[in-house]
């Protein structure tokens, strides 16, 4: 697939959105954040202070995202692309890391997982030929395989944390019926795995029905052919998938360890004395 | 007849507290020796202790006179079964929940005879396990631990949950599963009265350390009953 056709407002290096062109335009937006806070100060609802700070840190944010990929746009170089990456990956992992406290070598973990879901799925976009090696392509993409391995990973890890602490009768039962830590951990696996995977496969199956998603949006308002859109957005799904199973697979099989001792034991003391 | 379990100058400490304090005792092949003491003493900790769910910090447990801590704790677990004070059983049916340690171990065992062993007949096989009561569920445990045709059973106060009636069916089963198999057991307790009922030999506990261990009559009414009786009034 390669970058869409033009249509009116777009310029030869890239679209652009009519009526969005200065930031002030975007931020005149600005007035539907005002209707939220209002409704929070007429319900009480105590979210004016974080309403504030989540509409610095997107602008803040996302502003520097735009300049860092404009930059690295500009380099035109393979090499910094993939160190953009790296760095987004290092960054999911320590966010991930922080959702899993208790969990030893979480970071690791996440990073190992991210990192490989990352390179899978690109690997496989770019060995068959379906995107070019571009930043274009595969930062933008690159960001939302990263972004959903990382959501999968944050909640895989925190989801066998927790029922391994519920469940620790339950594995300690099957620990002293000669269970492998595998085998004692297996039913949490399989439930954290399931949880981590069935949103996006949901989301996959609704996919232009309930709504059309992001990228595929954006595609359209910035110019492009509706049909180039789609076929861009099976890519993205196809590859979130992919990237989403092989994050929370690597996120499950890589934690559990951290919660047994090589002899088979839970780390967790469970004697009541 | 010979110690099946040994327990030599065993401690084990977790987050920096001491439980077990250089405990040292032996159960008897063929009996049932019960492990009693005040809360905190230390007896669920040695248990696990013994099939090393948990691993000592000092010390050494031997079973048929061999360390433990050079055993496969996998196959060790199959040799010394355990059943617990809650029953945490798998599957969705009683024949499921029973047969699960012997498919782990890949081995086939027969779960009608499993539960008329642990007193439910064969009909039960194809019940559901939650239309159980606790009772029923703790029998299906031991008949699961069964499967595994294991030479020590060490139960964890496997009747604190259960009613009187229940209690009373369970502390039969213990007896005939050692009179009828010959199966050592080690049972903790923390009520004298089902030590009495059945237990061969006792070993109390008390602050990690071994207090004394007599057979049943010493600690009732020998040398042993001024310990059981500053274990009862709470002066241990």
């Amino acid at each position: 697939m390669r970058a869409g056709s033009r249509r009116n407002g777009s310029s030869p290096e890239g679209c652009s959105v009519e009526g969005l062109e200065t930031v002030g335009s975007a931020l005149l937006t600005l007035g539907l954040v005002a209707v939220a806070v209002a409704l929070s100060l007429y319900e009480r609802l105590d979210l004016e202070k974080d309403i504030g700070i989540a509409v610095v840190r997107s602008f803040v944010q996302l502003a520097a995202v735009g300049y860092a990929i404009d930059y690295i746009f500009g380099l035109e170089s393979l090499v910094a692309v993939v160190l953009l990456l790296a760095g987004m990956v290092g960054f999911a992992a320590w966010t991930s890391a922080r959702r899993a406290r208790g969990v030893l070598r979480a970071f690791p973990v996440a990073a190992g997982a991210i990192g490989v879901a990352a390179v899978a799925t690109l690997g496989v976009l770019l060995l068959l030929g379906i995107v070019p090696a571009t930043a274009r392509y595969l930062i933008p993409l690159g960001g939302m395989v990263i972004g959903n391995a990382m959501n999968t990973a944050s909640l895989t890890l925190a989801r066998v944390r927790d029922d391994v602490a519920e469940q620790r009768l339950k594995v300690e039962a099957a620990l002293a019926l000669g269970a492998t830590s595998r085998q004692a951990v297996s039913p949490i696996l399989k439930t954290a795995l399931r949880n981590a995977m069935i949103p996006l496969i949901d989301s996959t199956k609704t996919t232009g029905i309930i709504f059309l998603p992001g990228a595929m949006v954006g595609m359209i308002i910035a110019g492009a052919d509706p049909l180039e859109a789609a076929r861009l957005q099976i890519v993205v799904l196809y590859m979130l998938l992919g990237s989403v199973s092989i994050a929370a697979i690597l996120v499950g099989l890589l934690s559990y360890r951290s919660f047994f001792t090589a002899r088979h034991q839970l780390k967790v003391d469970l004697s009541k004395g | 007849m010979g110690l099946k379990i040994k327990v030599s100058s065993l401690w084990y400490t977790t987050g920096g507290v001491e439980i077990l304090k250089g405990v040292n005792t032996g159960v008897p092949e063929g009996k049932v020796t019960s492990i009693v003491g005040p809360s905190g003493a230390g007896k669920s900790t040695l248990l696990r202790a013994i099939n090393r769910l948990i691993e000592p910090s000092d010390g050494e447990v031997y079973l048929d006179g061999a360390p433990t801590s050079e055993m496969n704790p996998l196959v060790l677990r199959r040799r010394v079964g355990m059943v617990f004070q809650l029953p945490a059983l798998f599957g969705a049916t009683v024949e499921e929940a029973v047969l699960y340690g012997a498919y782990l171990a890949g081995r086939s065992a027969d779960a009608a005879r499993l539960l008329e062993m642990a007193g439910l007949d064969a009909s039960y096989e194809d019940r559901d396990l939650q239309a159980l009561s606790v009772g029923q569920q703790q029998r299906v445990s031991i008949a699961r631990a069964l499967a595994l045709e294991p030479e020590v059973l060490l139960m964890d106060e496997p009747t604190s949950a259960l009613d009187e009636a229940a209690r009373r069916k369970v502390e039969e089963l213990i007896r005939e599963l050692n009179h009828r198999l010959g199966l050592t057991i080690v049972l903790v307790s923390h009520a004298l009265d089902q030590v009495e009922r059945v237990a061969d030999r006792v070993v109390l506990l008390a602050a990690g350390r071994t207090e004394g261990e007599w057979s049943k009559e010493e600690f009732f009414s020998g040398e042993g009953r001024e310990q059981a009786e500053r274990f009862v009034s709470g002066r241990l």
